[in-house]
């Protein structure tokens, strides 16, 4: 278990400017991990890479999460005078949380046999400013999965050699992992498009 | 990052030949698309080679013709949903499948399986890791032109394993065993004697194959300095499993992690000198001796007892919000489950680190140079399996 205030410590005396934040984990599985703001992300790779006491030399996972924009309610009690009287009142804020799509990382070392450190990328929105930074060219094992991010999420990983779709055909248009993502009804294979399945996609695609 | 469209993939990524300011074309290169149809590429898998004469100087692996997004599937449905769904990753290693899994959701939970359970896991991984790596010698070995006595003396034994599994699960292969907080059925009568028989004579069919194969001419001139893979690249591009270790690289996930109960188990890890072909054959015929020593012991120390564990719930399941990275090594390398909850019946986000797919990456590293011939070996020697790249 690593002591995650230090190494995000460690990481800002690095790395200048870069903001770190740890997500906390209340699960039995206790596994934190760290955010990392983008513009430095290869810098923050190349650290704990190299670092001698983390050497963090194996990216075993690669994958991404869509978080939809969503409304967190959290209840406070407030003193308020009613009628006269001063009461504790419980009330519900809302606030909302806008969407945004994150890249995870899951980073072990396979000298010192030590891991998981998860490191996480957001983007700042999940339509056009979708971008986050490529660490395969610290990490080469990250090629394919951060290619299958791309195909599944939509997310573009500046800095990537190769990056097109991986699972998905060419001429694919969506993005069929988000949240949001509705799968057209004429996707089953029909030599000759007639009847029940035009019609059906028609109203799917109202052009 | 724009992609036409209009083009065909295929047509799309060819290298033309160079041709100078005079019009004259030097050095013809022929693309050759490998697959998906193609009895070497152990399923639907495409490979766009480009030869020059005989010599590979660029092969772009193309696959997803398999792809069913089983992440999304996942994430509508329950999460002991998902538990048959997994044996079809890698449908030669459903047990191991259930098991990472399984183990994924138990540290989510917080969920730990009885002692029972974690020696029928153990017991049922390795008898999975033998069956693995003994196919996998027959198919390199057919691949290589020794036309079926390999394989069938491999499928002969293996349907021995398969037996056994089918007397426990009720499937041959698609078991659908393991359950969050242990295992879904007690293991039958008599079935610890036949399992002891099965292990006590597998060595002597190791012996066989061994004596058969590991100085075969053929099989020497064929995989000797073909697909090497240097220790760095194979650390850098997040290899796992027999390709990591016959690089030289000693990294055993049983023995890092010790997840389950493998710290009570002596077994040793086999490690390559020279990263080729031959290597991860040997490493994984070696592999394969270290698993009977585990069954063995596992076999006869296998205590009475519980196989669920009592806080295990199978209905209504609903781990806290949080997420959890599990990971065992599976017999193709570390297969990893990725499971993120939000407090509701079916996980938010459900994701699967698949070794064959990862184990692709330096595919093209390892071929070039070598002929058209070697591609269909070294492929052969990574060990994929298209249910598990393409998902």
């Amino acid at each position: 278990m690593f002591v995650f205030d230090q190494i995000a410590r460690r990481i800002q005396d690095a790395v200048p400017g870069v903001r770190v934040e740890i997500i906390p984990n209340d699960t039995p599985a206790a596994q934190l991990s760290l955010l990392i703001s983008t513009e430095h992300a290869l810098a923050v790779a190349n650290f704990l890479k190299n670092d001698p006491n983390l050497q963090f030399d194996y990216a075993s996972s690669v994958t991404g999460v869509d978080w939809l924009d969503a409304v967190i309610k959290a209840k406070t009690k407030v003193k308020r005078v009613v009628d006269g009287v001063e009461k504790e009142i419980e009330e519900t804020t809302e606030t909302r949380r806008p969407g945004y799509l994150e890249v995870v990382y899951h980073l072990y070392s396979m000298r010192l046999k030590h891991g998981p450190l998860i490191i996480r990328q957001r983007t700042a929105n999940r339509s056009d400013q979708n971008h986050v930074t490529s660490l395969t060219p610290v990490w080469r094992g990250c090629e394919f999965q951060e290619r299958e991010v791309y195909d599944l999420y939509g997310i573009i990983l500046d800095g990537h050699p190769d990056l097109r779709r991986i699972l998905m055909w060419d001429g694919f248009k969506h993005y069929p992992m988000r949240k949001d993502y509705v799968p057209p009804d004429d996707f089953e294979y029909e030599p000759t498009p007639h009847d029940d399945v035009l019609a059906r996609a028609k109203e799917h695609y109202p052009k | 990052m724009s992609v036409d469209t209009e083009i065909s993939p295929a047509r799309q990524y060819s290298v033309l030949p160079k041709v100078s300011a005079d019009g004259s074309v030097d050095g013809e290169l022929l693309e050759v698309a490998m697959g998906p149809q193609h009895p070497s590429t152990h399923g639907v898998f495409r490979m766009d080679v480009v030869l020059d004469g005989e010599t590979v100087v660029r092969l772009k692996p193309v696959f997803g013709y398999l792809h069913r997004n089983h992440e999304q599937i996942a994430e509508t449905a329950s999460y002991l949903g998902s538990m048959p769904y997994t044996d079809r990753l890698d449908y030669f290693c459903s047990l191991t499948n259930n098991w990472a899994y399984a183990l994924t959701v138990e540290k989510l939970a917080g969920l730990q399986p009885p002692e029972r359970a974690e020696y029928i896991r153990i017991i049922t991984a390795e008898l999975t890791r033998v069956v693995n790596h003994t196919c996998l010698a027959g198919f390199l070995l057919m691949d290589m032109g020794a036309l079926g006595t390999p394989l069938m003396y491999a499928f002969r034994e293996r349907e021995k394993i398969l037996d056994l599994f089918e007397s426990l699960t009720g499937a041959r292969m698609m078991c659908n065993y393991m359950r969050f907080g242990g295992c879904r059925v007690d293991l039958p009568a008599g079935w610890l004697e036949e399992a002891r028989k099965v292990v006590a004579d597998y060595p002597a069919f190791l012996d066989e194959f061994e004596n058969l194969l590991n100085t075969n001419e053929i099989l020497m001139a064929r995989t000797q300095k073909v697909g090497v893979l240097s220790r760095e690249l194979a650390i850098n591009a997040s290899i796992t499993g027999p390709g990591l270790r016959a690089s030289g690289v000693d990294y055993d996930i049983r023995k890092v992690d010790k997840y389950g109960i493998y710290d009570r188990f002596e077994f040793r890890v086999p490690l390559g000198d020279h990263g080729d072909v031959y290597d991860r054959y040997m490493v994984r015929v070696l592999e394969m001796r270290e698993s009977l020593k585990i069954l063995q012991k596992a076999l006869t120390d296998i205590p009475e007892g519980p196989i669920m564990d009592p806080k295990a719930k199978i209905r209504g399941f609903r781990p806290k919000p949080g997420e959890s990275y599990g990971r065992i090594e599976a017999p193709k390398g570390e297969l990893g489950f990725y499971v993120i909850s939000d407090g509701s019946p079916n996980p938010y986000r459900y994701h699967v680190r698949a070794p064959s797919f990862i184990n692709l990456t330096i595919l093209e590293d390892m071929c070039i140079g070598h002929t058209v011939a070697d591609v269909v070996v070294i492929l052969g020697s990574v060990d994929i399996v298209l249910g598990e790249v393409d998902r």
